[in-house]
Formats: C-alpha cells, sequence, structure tokens
C-alpha cells in the first residue's frame, strides 16, 4: 500500500476516481503475500501489483468495471490456469484472493 | 480527515497500524483504524465486532501479520459470518552493526536492501562517523552494552543484531547485552578460532550454554564468501532461513512448495 500512495494522491488532486485491489489471501504458491496492492484510476493508469505479472490486466478489468458501477465492492479469485490457456491465472499453481473497492473512504 | 488520509499519514510517518477492512458479509467495506496502543478509529457496524477484531489486530500488527479472518456478526469466534482482512503496517525491523570495520559497510547496504532500519555502533569515534556509513540510519559512538541498555527493551523477533568487531573487548559485552534482549537475530563474526575464545570468554562472562547457543558464529550461512559483500550475503540468508526454517539448497533439487502459506 505504501508504495502506492505518491500516486493515489497524484491522481486524487486532479480529482480521479480511484479504486484500489489488495491481496487478502493465498493459497499454495503465489508471487506476493496478503498486503500487495495495485490502484486503478478512472482513466486506467496503474500503481503497484498483486502478483508477478499474470493477474494484473484482469485486475485492472475488474477494478475499472467497480469504478463504472458494474462490479459490487467485494472479492475475486485467481487460480491455476493450465487446464484452460486462455483464462487467467497464476502459472506457478496458487491461488490470490483479492478484495476490490473503489477508494471512497 | 478520511479514512485514507490517516492512513497515508501513518505509513508515511512509518507509525504503526493495522488496517482492517470487512470484505466479505454484512457491512462489506467497512473499516477500522487499530494503533500499538490499542486505540481504534471508525467501525466494522457492531461494537462486540469492533472490539474482538481490535483485539486481534494488535496482535497481528505486533507480530507484523497480516491475515483473513472470519467472525461471527458480533465477534464470535468459529463463526463465519463475516470475513475481515487485517493487514498490518508495523515499523520495519531493526538492525543493529556493532563494530565499524571492513565488513560493516556493506551489511548496512544489504540490510537497507531489505527494508531494516539500520544502525551502526561502535565504541571508537574516529570509526563511528556518519560520514563512513552514509547507508546507515543511525551511526552511533558508544559502547554495544550501554547502548543495548538503552534500546534493548524495543529489540523483538523480527530484528537482528550483528557483531562485527571480533575483538573480544568489545564483542563480549555487545554479545552479553545482546541475549539479555529478545532479539531474533544474534549472529558474531571471526573465525572458528575466534569463535571458541569468544566461547571461553561469554561463560567467564556468566552466559549459560543456552544463551551462547543464541549466537550464530561463525556468522552466515556457508556460502563461500570471502569480499565484504559475499559475507554481507551470507549474513543476510542465514537471516531469512533462520525465519522461514528452510534447509537452504538449490530449489532445483529439492521438492515441494516454493512458498509458504499465509492464512
Amino acid at each position: 500500500m505504501k508504495e502506492i500512495l505518491d500516486a493515489i494522491d497524484r491522481w486524487r488532486a486532479t480529482g480521479q476516481r480511484i479504486a484500489v485491489a489488495r491481496v487478502v489471501k493465498t493459497e499454495g504458491s503465489s508471487p506476493r503475500e496478503a498486503g500487495a496492492a495495485m490502484a486503478v484510476s478512472a482513466s486506467g493508469e496503474i500503481a503497484g501489483s498483486v502478483s508477478g505479472g499474470c493477474v494484473e490486466g484482469a485486475v485492472v478489468s475488474a477494478a475499472l468495471e467497480v469504478l463504472a458501477g458494474a462490479r459490487n465492492r467485494g472479492l475475486i479469485s485467481f487460480g491455476y490456469s493450465d487446464d484452460d490457456a486462455f483464462a487467467v491465472g497464476l502459472t506457478c499453481g496458487g491461488t490470490i484472493h483479492l478484495y476490490v473497492e473503489e477508494l471512497d473512504w | 480527515m478520511t479514512t485514507y488520509e490517516l492512513l497515508s499519514d501513518a505509513l508515511r510517518s512509518m507509525r504503526p497500524v493495522a488496517f482492517v477492512t470487512i470484505i466479505e458479509g454484512a457491512g462489506t467495506g467497512s473499516k477500522m483504524l487499530v494503533e500499538l496502543d490499542g486505540s481504534s478509529l471508525g467501525s466494522l457496524g457492531d461494537s462486540d465486532l469492533d472490539r474482538v477484531v481490535a483485539r486481534d489486530a494488535l496482535g497481528e500488527l505486533a507480530a507484523g501479520r497480516s491475515s483473513t479472518r472470519h467472525y461471527g456478526s458480533h465477534g464470535e469466534a468459529r463463526e463465519l459470518d463475516v470475513s475481515v482482512f487485517i493487514e498490518s503496517f508495523a515499523a520495519p525491523p531493526r538492525f543493529i552493526i556493532f563494530g565499524a570495520v571492513d565488513f560493516t559497510a556493506a551489511l548496512a547496504n544489504a540490510a537497507k536492501l531489505l527494508g531494516y532500519v539500520v544502525t551502526v555502533c561502535d565504541a571508537r569515534p574516529p570509526f563511528a562517523t556518519p560520514q563512513r556509513f552514509k547507508m546507515a540510519d543511525e551511526v552511533v559512538c558508544e559502547w554495544p552494552d550501554k547502548y543495548l541498555a538503552r534500546v534493548g527493551v524495543e529489540l523483538g523477533q523480527r530484528d537482528a543484531v550483528c557483531v562485527l568487531t571480533h575483538d573480544a573487548k568489545f564483542d563480549v559485552p555487545a554479545i552479553v547485552g545482546a541475549v539479555a534482549t529478545n532479539v531474533g537475530y544474534i549472529g558474531a563474526m571471526g573465525s572458528r578460532k575466534t569463535h571458541d575464545k569468544r566461547v571461553e570468554r561469554l561463560l567467564e562472562a556468566g552466559l549459560s550454554d543456552r544463551e551462547i547457543a543464541r549466537v550464530m558464529s561463525p556468522i552466515g550461512l556457508d556460502l563461500g564468501a570471502r569480499t565484504p559483500e559475499e559475507v554481507a550475503v551470507a549474513i543476510c540468508a542465514e537471516i531469512i532461513v533462520l525465519r522461514t526454517n528452510r534447509k537452504p539448497l538449490p530449489l532445483r533439487d529439492t521438492s515441494g512448495p516454493l512458498h509458504l502459506e499465509t492464512r
């Protein structure tokens, strides 16, 4: 969270809405621990990361959906994706659970 | 001030704080900030739930751990009405190096890389200068036992003390002072011969076998390190391995999961 504060403050200063995704739980092998965080501005700018780059794209989509009102604040999970080459998942075999919400607090 | 402003203020000023969010169940999105003195701001929507979660958050903060926990709607244990993410922003761990010697600068750099707040302490004024250790957060010219008598009570499992003087005059009081604290790692530099002599002196100084066994000496993992920088890596690797309780081998030659599970 600490490493994304500067970006968040910059976006806040320009009046942009912001969504934040945080890793709240991991199972098995996963690149980042609980607490890893990523912020997405309404214009699609990104700060921070929540995995080794495997799921960031899907998290940005989910964050923008939250800002657009198309998704409620809440949990989103990503698991192993070897069975389905097109699904978004962690190549390392673990599962991560993220909590995504608008930074309206 | 908004919750975000309070949180970012705490993080920027490195004030330890636990940030609590309901992530599933009634009140999803509700937040609470818990400080080390037990005071809290915000509410999860139920005073009993607030009380129980604040208590657990304080424990997680003290351990420097973040986790998702489940409670009943009034904070009951073993119920699953709400899931709560407790995120700990603990103060960075401390790394104290006794002895302003050749190896000290490299070790201080490595410790900074790992996120420690680094102190270099040496009783000899010409050696203990901030100019020589620009990377250190603090350079203290003081006897190790006096310094530890002052700050030792603040040290815990996440902190480290490394004694690099390999001069009995300094390293015996440093080690005697360090074993009197709850510091998680104590390492002392020196050859096996130096180590044997030092053990004798530590016994003379009144330490028990158990206290002496807390000291990692000779210091560091057996990497075959020679330069100060390599030795710094060997010491930091040892600190990591003692925390994770792993057997350091090339991952190619082992099996099992790479990462330990977190709750």
